[in-house]
């Protein structure tokens, strides 16, 4: 073993000492021969036949200096390193075909690694610091015969805690937020409210202070203490070492900072960085909706768990499913019609990686589209300088260069071509890390955290997209030239007839192939910006333009529901009578913002539901003069009004799809509602509007008074004409004047806020745009390449066709048709590939059918005229041919 | 003639040089080939040449060590000598080649020879 590595040992040394040891060799082979010599000239042999029997005895010369090599150093590993350098020396002869091939594939790698960058922070390894992600799962809740999901009760999550034997463990995150003032700015944070054991399982361990303890989830605001995040702590409390112990309110509650959570954890919710985590006691203080912990129906809690090794997720969901089967017997009141599904973390259907992974999974198709293209570009430009190099390449066949040695050198060319373009690739991944959270609005004065993770798998994937690139692009040729047959070149040569046909048929199919995928981007790129234009001129239901939004935060001051009151109030009265206010109103959440609205079970007096039917029916608290300030129109009946307070009997206004589904033809004003044990008068039929997102269906939603159903956190609508940063600046006199501590949230239009809704769709179309673009131009090079090489190859036949009396315009016609016939032939390709391929967009395309012959002709057009501008210039040149000299030429 | 001598099985001219080198000392690439050649009375079918991918090998693993020194005729050139780890492995070597012509004698005996006995 140790002679093994002793000898590996020399061997490496020795590559570095070649020339040293080779002139070693040579003195000591040449004392030798001497040696020999003088010896047989003792026995009387003639100078001459010394010379030559001592050859003869020493075999051959050559031969054993080979040997000596062989035995000495690495022989494989040294072929590598001469191909590597021979492959350097032929990048920097031709920097120009070097530069444009390393462009085109650092483009294609580059993009590449920046998706997966993406998809392993954000959807596979979301959770920095977080042990055995790749066991963990996310928990919904959801109900038969209905879509979507909700989220698990408290009780049940216990009883999941107690009963599974396929997991280690289950926890609870739930996000929340609440607001710190920062100097003179309010600043939303987001938070979570967690289960006690979440630290402990996650193998988080605070920096300062504790974690939280079992008792911590028990009792109803029982426990104000949180564990603070490494920003909040640096930022908020300059990183005061003395911080345990001290103290914070946060939604009015004061809270004991009890531990310091470590650097570059940002918890468990991707898109946003939790700032503060609270236990699950503390749950009343922060959701709306009073205390749910010990209530099965409330379905408030995102919940994970994390299987045991070797558990398959189909497993799990076996004996999740039989446990939700028990608990719908146990209590039919609260769970009939429920069950629990699992899902892998890549799918968490209540975070930002179920937004995103429509837009990720098409980015990846479309990146790996890109790569192709640029293979395809790569690939044509090292065929033609094979043609270029083949009289080299013939001479290295002819003294001796074996079949395996010939590719290996060509694929060492492509892999520095390609390692170059990885690096580069890399680079631009890293600086891509960020770019998803630029696309983005920033909220509140808080960016979304969606960052790239660039971890030794990503690396790893990368490495073998570009080894896997590189058989793509340099295999082709590597193939043809490998395949030279010495007379047939040699012969050729002599007679000056350049390729074969078989060469440039591969050449075209390769620009086919680049058109057609470049189709497809250029249709999905067209049917995604349809989409966002579509999502665009859709009305929302109420006016975007000349309503403000913004909010005061009353809870993390510490109001209560009187003094909240009071103050609202008067807020109201200051803000209408500010010069430029048309009216003022307030709502608990503004529609298409991020605040979730509150949703109960309802009984309609006359509906009977049929008997899997649990009705239940999203609704929001909203002031006096809501509609009017949103411009909602109402349809009949009336809005509300101070009046509608407290004291006064309980009222609602329903919109017309509720009205449609619940009463049927019947007019519903007047009739009665029941909403959690209470009956309200339907005084009210609005026009049905968007509320959770602009793609959402019509569906039925209904409104009652704030002040009959009061939460002291409330957002404040504004109509005016007047711009947000002026009404930012009167409102801000106004607050001041009426309570020093406050601070206004930042003011933003209804318009900017259905913005900032469709932004996935933004960056989805931002993303596909800008690699479509790159893709055209991408193919675009291929083809003008094409056109200038096959030009410059048929000089003599352009010459002679001249020479024949054809004129300037058709031999331009007919450079042009043959690059159009290219293309058009990619177009048909590609169009017939698109057709199957664009319904993978999915959820991604609103309001236009994935087959949109507007896509698909303005793709046909664009790709039409770029290759027409590819092929300009080569046909141009075409026409400029000399017959004289053409004719002579060769 | 060349066609009757012996080639040479692999590993055994390492075995010859260390063997040669422990017998005679201090020598140099060409002197080692002589000898081997010398006594084994022109048997062995040797390029001289090949000797010296047999001395780096040797020499890697650390059996024989090199220095450069002068000739006879006053020429500079590479003398080998073998090293106590070197006399280690030869005497281990010369036992496992005696045991296998032994070995390899008594085979080929039986075969010739007939059964009886």
């Amino acid at each position: 073993m140790t002679d093994q590595l002793r000898r590996l040992f020399h061997r490496v040394r020795s590559l570095f000492r070649r020339a040293e040891q080779d002139r070693d060799l040579d003195v000591e082979m040449s004392a030798h021969l001497e040696l020999a010599v003088e010896e047989n000239l003792r026995r009387g042999l003639s100078r001459a036949e010394a010379r030559r029997q001592a050859l003869l005895r020493f075999g051959g010369w050559q031969q054993a200096k080979e040997n000596h090599r062989e035995v000495r150093g690495l022989p494989l590993l040294e072929t590598l390193l001469q191909d590597l350098r021979f492959a350097l020396r032929m990048l920097r002869r031709s920097p120009a075909f070097s530069l444009l091939a390393i462009f085109c594939l650092t483009l294609g790698i580059g993009a590449n690694a920046a998706v997966f960058s993406w998809m392993e922070g954000l959807l596979f390894r979301p959770y920095p610091l977080v042990a055995h992600q790749e066991r963990l799962v996310a928990l919904t809740g959801t109900a038969r015969g209905e879509s979507g999901h909700t989220g698990l009760s408290w009780p049940d999550f216990l009883e999941l805690q107690r009963n599974c034997k396929l997991f280690d463990t289950f926890f609870v995150s739930k996000i929340t937020g609440t607001t710190l003032s920062i100097g003179d700015r309010a600043q939303v944070v987001t938070g979570s409210i967690v289960s006690a054991n979440y630290f402990e399982v996650l193998g988080v361990h605070p920096i300062l202070g504790r974690a939280f303890e079992p008792s911590e989830d028990v009792g109803r605001s029982a426990h104000p203490v949180t564990v603070i995040s490494y920003q909040l702590w640096k930022e908020r409390f300059q990183g005061d070492p003395q911080i345990i112990g001290k103290t914070q309110r946060m939604d009015g509650v004061i809270h004991t900072i009890i531990g310091v959570a470590p650097e570059g954890f940002y918890g468990t919710f991707v898109g946003w960085a939790t700032k503060f985590w609270v236990p699950a006691s503390m749950e009343d203080t922060f959701e709306a909706g009073g205390y749910k912990l010990e209530d099965r129906g409330e379905r408030w809690i995102e919940a994970y768990g994390r299987l045991k090794p070797g558990v398959t997720i189909e497993q799990a969901q076996q004996e999740i499913s039989a446990v939700a089967k028990r608990l719908e017997n146990d209590y039919p009141a609260t769970n009939r019609g429920r069950s629990i599904k699992l899902w892998p973390l890549w799918q968490t259907p209540f975070n930002n990686a179920g937004t995103l992974l429509p837009t990720l999974g098409t980015m990846l198709v479309v990146v790996v589209f890109v790569l192709l293209i640029a293979c395809a570009n790569v690939g044509n430009l090292l065929l033609v300088r094979s043609f270029a190099r083949r009289h080299e390449i013939t001479v290295r066949v002819a003294v001796g260069a074996g079949r395996r040695r010939l590719l290996q050198q060509l694929f060492m060319e492509g892999l520095v071509l390609s390692a170059l373009a990885a690096a580069g690739g890399l680079l631009i991944a890293r600086w891509c890390s960020h770019l998803l959270v630029l696309l983005l609005p920033v909220r509140n004065g808080n960016a979304m955290h969606l960052p790239g993770e660039m971890d030794w798998r990503v690396m790893t994937l990368s490495a073998a997209v570009c080894l896997v690139a590189t058989l793509l692009f340099a295999l082709l040729p590597a193939m043809q030239t490998s395949k030279v047959d010495l007379a047939a070149t040699l012969r050729s040569e002599m007679a000056g007839v350049v390729h074969g046909r078989s060469k440039s048929w591969v050449r075209s199919g390769l620009v086919v192939v680049q058109v057609s995928l470049c189709f497809i981007l250029l249709v999905g790129a067209g049917l995604l910006l349809q989409s966002l234009q579509n999502i665009r001129l859709d009305s929302p239901g109420f006016s975007t333009n000349g309503v403000l939004v913004t909010s005061v935060n009353l809870v993390a001051s510490g109001y209560d529901a009187q003094r909240a009151k009071n103050f609202q109030d008067e807020l109201i009265d200051r803000v209408q009578a500010l010069p430029g206010v048309e009216s003022a109103a307030l709502a608990r959440v503004t529609p298409l913002g991020y605040g979730t609205f509150s949703s109960a079970p309802i009984v309609v007096d006359g509906y009977q539901p049929p008997p899997e039917e649990r009705p239940s029916v999203e609704y929001n608290q909203v002031g006096p003069s809501y509609f009017a300030t949103m411009g909602i129109p109402l349809v009949s009946g009336r809005e509300f009004t101070r009046a509608d307070n407290e004291t006064a009997a309980p009222v609602a206004i329903v919109n017309e799809t509720m009205a449609a589904h619940y009463w049927q033809a019947k007019n519903p004003i007047g009739e009665r509602l029941q909403v959690k044990d209470k009956w309200l008068r339907i005084v009210g039929i609005a026009k049905t509007s968007k509320y959770e997102s602009m793609r959402e269906l019509p569906r039925p939603f209904f409104f009652v008074p704030r002040r009959q159903d009061f939460s002291v956190g409330a957002a404040l609508n504004i109509r005016t004409q007047l711009r947000p940063e002026i009404m930012a600046a009167a409102l801000s006199r106004e607050l001041k004047a009426m309570d020093a501590n406050l601070a206004l949230y930042e003011v933003i239009s209804l318009q900017e806020q259905l913005d900032r809704s469709t932004s996935p769709q933004k960056v989805a179309v931002t993303l596909t745009g800008v690699l479509a673009g790159l893709a055209l131009v991408l193919a675009a090079i291929g083809l003008y390449g094409v056109m200038s090489y096959t030009v410059s190859q048929s000089t003599r036949e352009l010459g002679l066709r001249m020479a024949l009396g054809a004129r300037t315009p058709e031999l331009f016609r007919l450079v042009i048709s043959r690059g159009l016939a290219l293309t058009i032939a990619g177009i048909f390709l590609g169009a017939a590939a698109a057709l199957g391929l664009t319904r993978l967009l999915g959820y991604l395309l609103y309001k236009v059918s994935p087959r949109d012959p507007l896509a698909f002709g303005s793709a046909t057009l664009v790709l039409t005229i770029v290759s027409l501008i590819a092929c300009f210039l080569p046909a141009w040149r075409a026409t400029r041919v000399d017959p004289i000299v053409a004719l002579r030429y060769e | 003639m060349p066609a009757s001598k012996l080639d040479l099985l692999q590993g055994t001219l390492d075995l010859m040089v260390l063997q040669t080198l422990a017998a005679m000392g201090r020598l140099h690439g060409y002197g080692i080939a002589r000898r081997i050649e010398q006594v084994s009375g022109d048997a062995v079918l040797l390029n001289q040449g090949t000797i010296y991918a047999s001395l780096v090998r040797l020499q890697q693993r650390g059996w024989i060590s090199a220095e450069w020194g002068t000739s006879t005729n006053n020429r500079k050139a590479k003398f080998y000598s073998i090293t106590k780890r070197g006399r280690k492995q030869l005497s281990e070597d010369a036992a496992y080649w005696q045991r296998l012509s032994d070995v390899m004698g008594r085979v080929l005996a039986l075969s010739e020879g007939s059964d009886t006995k």
